[in-house]
């Protein structure tokens, strides 16, 4: 009922999962996810540490293949493509990791600009310079371009991998947990990119987090993951307003931390 | 521990082994899959080139030059004893070129760019930077791995060639310095002992250790787990494997040209 009448506001979704089980050996890790992304949205998607939300969204990106389901983004299978066709799909999403996943051996400037000089032929220099200027300006570290992602700080290197999937202006921004390991103060800016992001490029997105503020202050909706299931999706006051053990659990515990 | 759970463990790692083997083919079947297809990183293998070459040319300068030295000393009491000394060169010149030289350099790059490729691959896999290629569109596996085992398999043979020039210098130092030999009339004697069979089965050697160092480091760092334990651990598994395929490889080898030698 409540997933006809957003599809009715929003049109098709970006994207749209069903059914979808995955296992790792003998662990069941999601066990039949539902899921619809619809353009413009932000969807944070809370859970408990190994529910499966890094899982769902490598699935959707392709590194992971799923067991069973069905997964459609931007109208295509990812887990069926493969070669050109999986990479044009892959140059529509932007990833941002956990760990932030910069080119140890690259400067910043060569973290940005390798991906477009790997992707995009007869550019010139000029055009790359111009690009790269653009996204580093767009998370507000148009200063760091010399330095090595070792010299940077924690929020700066999740600033600077944002910055690299821009570059390739996606229309859908993946976070796994871009505010893990964060100070208050960070985490709030991190935030706020994200947000600013989603105006600035258009994007979809979907927030992988256990931080409540984070999914608070980025998302449009809030999806929960327990046992490998979304047991409710919602706006963050509906979702925090449950009846659902489970879910007060999952709230409850994390205002004690 | 009971005989059931010893025969369950052994065949636990028996089973381990197997499909590390049927791992390993299917990573190198798939580097002779991708290293014909576009596109070609032309610059990533210069420069891996350039690093190889640099990072071990001081080790084999040094080692390669020990080497002939040494060799020629303790060879030349042997031949002394027949009043063959004249014979020096010939014999070093083949010790060197056919085998010492070749698996001199195999063995030091084994250890200093086996490991270091496992290690660098290794780090990037934990770190999720082979993950960020593949949603950046970007294929790791050839950026990566095909760019550095064809990287392994040039600059190695040219390294190997470079320890046979250093320790044949070596073993001259010692050459002119006993016997007063001149350095025309030892290097004549020297390659007059060599045949044409020795040199190529010398390159083909250094072309199958470089591409051997290169699968190894590259296989062990492209798919270490374990987060930061399993860097040191692809690292370890890499010299040691390597090591151990190129001697392996250097009796098979040594077996099939002699066995050409003498048909």
């Amino acid at each position: 009922m409540e997933k006809s009448k957003l599809s009715e506001e929003k049109g098709a979704p970006v994207i749209s999962i069903s059914g979808l089980h995955k296992s790792f050996g003998e662990l069941e890790v999601l066990k039949g996810v539902d899921f619809n992304l619809f353009k413009g949205e932000n969807v944070a998607v809370l859970g408990k540490s190994g529910s499966g939300k890094s899982v769902l969204i490598k699935i959707i990106a392709s590194l992971l293949k799923p067991d069973q389901g069905e997964v459609v983004v931007l109208g295509k299978h990812p887990d069926k493509l493969l070669g050109q066709e999986l990479n044009a799909l892959r140059l529509r999403i932007g990833f941002s990791f956990q760990s932030s996943a910069l080119y140890d051996s690259m400067n910043v400037y060569e973290n940005l600009s390798f991906p477009l000089t790997m992707n995009t032929k007869h550019l010139t220099r000029k055009e790359i310079d111009n690009s790269v200027a653009e996204a580093l300006d767009a998370v507000g570290l148009g200063d760091k371009t010399a330095q090595l992602p070792a010299d940077l700080s924690g929020g700066q290197r999740k600033r600077i991998g944002i910055a690299r999937t821009l570059i390739l202006k996606p229309e859908i921004m993946l976070y796994d947990e871009p505010t893990s390991g964060l100070d208050p103060v960070t985490s709030a800016e991190i935030n706020q990119l994200i947000n600013e992001v989603q105006q600035r490029y258009n994007t979809s997105s979907i927030i992988i987090t256990h931080d409540l503020t984070c999914a608070k202050s980025t998302a449009n909706r809030v999806a929960m993951l327990l046992d490998g299931k979304f047991t409710k999706s919602g706006k963050f006051e509906e979702v925090f307003k449950s009846d659902d053990a489970q879910i007060r659990g999952f709230f409850n515990y994390n205002f004690i931390q | 521990m009971n005989s059931k759970t010893k025969t369950y463990v052994i065949s636990k790692n028996i089973d381990q082994h197997l499909v590390g083997i049927s791992n390993a083919y299917q990573f190198t079947a798939r580097f002779f899959k991708e290293v014909f297809k576009p596109p070609f990183h032309f610059r990533e293998i210069v420069h891996q080139s350039f690093e190889i070459g640099l990072k071990s040319l001081a080790l084999i300068t040094v080692t390669g030059f020990i080497i002939g030295i040494v060799f020629t000393k303790q060879s030349r009491p042997s031949l002394e004893d027949f009043g063959a000394t004249s014979w020096l060169p010939s014999l070093i010149g083949i010790a060197i070129v056919r085998a010492l030289g070749p698996l001199v350099t195999a063995l030091i790059c084994a250890g200093k760019v086996g490991s270091s490729i496992g290690a660098e691959l290794s780090s990037m896999k934990v770190t999720e930077q082979i993950e960020a290629m593949e949603v950046s569109a970007i294929n790791p596996f050839k950026y990566l791995v095909v760019t550095r085992v064809i990287a392994t398999t040039l600059t190695i043979p040219v390294l190997s060639l470079y320890c046979i020039c250093v320790g044949l210098f070596g073993s001259y130092i010692n050459v002119h310095a006993e016997e007063a030999t001149g350095i025309i009339s030892f290097f004549k004697n020297a390659f007059t002992a060599i045949s044409f069979l020795d040199l190529f089965s010398s390159l083909a050697k250094s072309i199958v250790f470089g591409f051997t160092i290169g699968v190894v480091g590259c296989y062990k760092g492209f798919n270490a787990t374990q987060g930061t334990r399993g860097v040191g651990k692809a690292a370890n598994q890499a010299v040691v494997l390597a090591m151990f395929l190129v001697f392996l490889e250097e009796i098979i080898i040594v077996q099939v040209s002699n066995w050409i030698r003498y048909f």
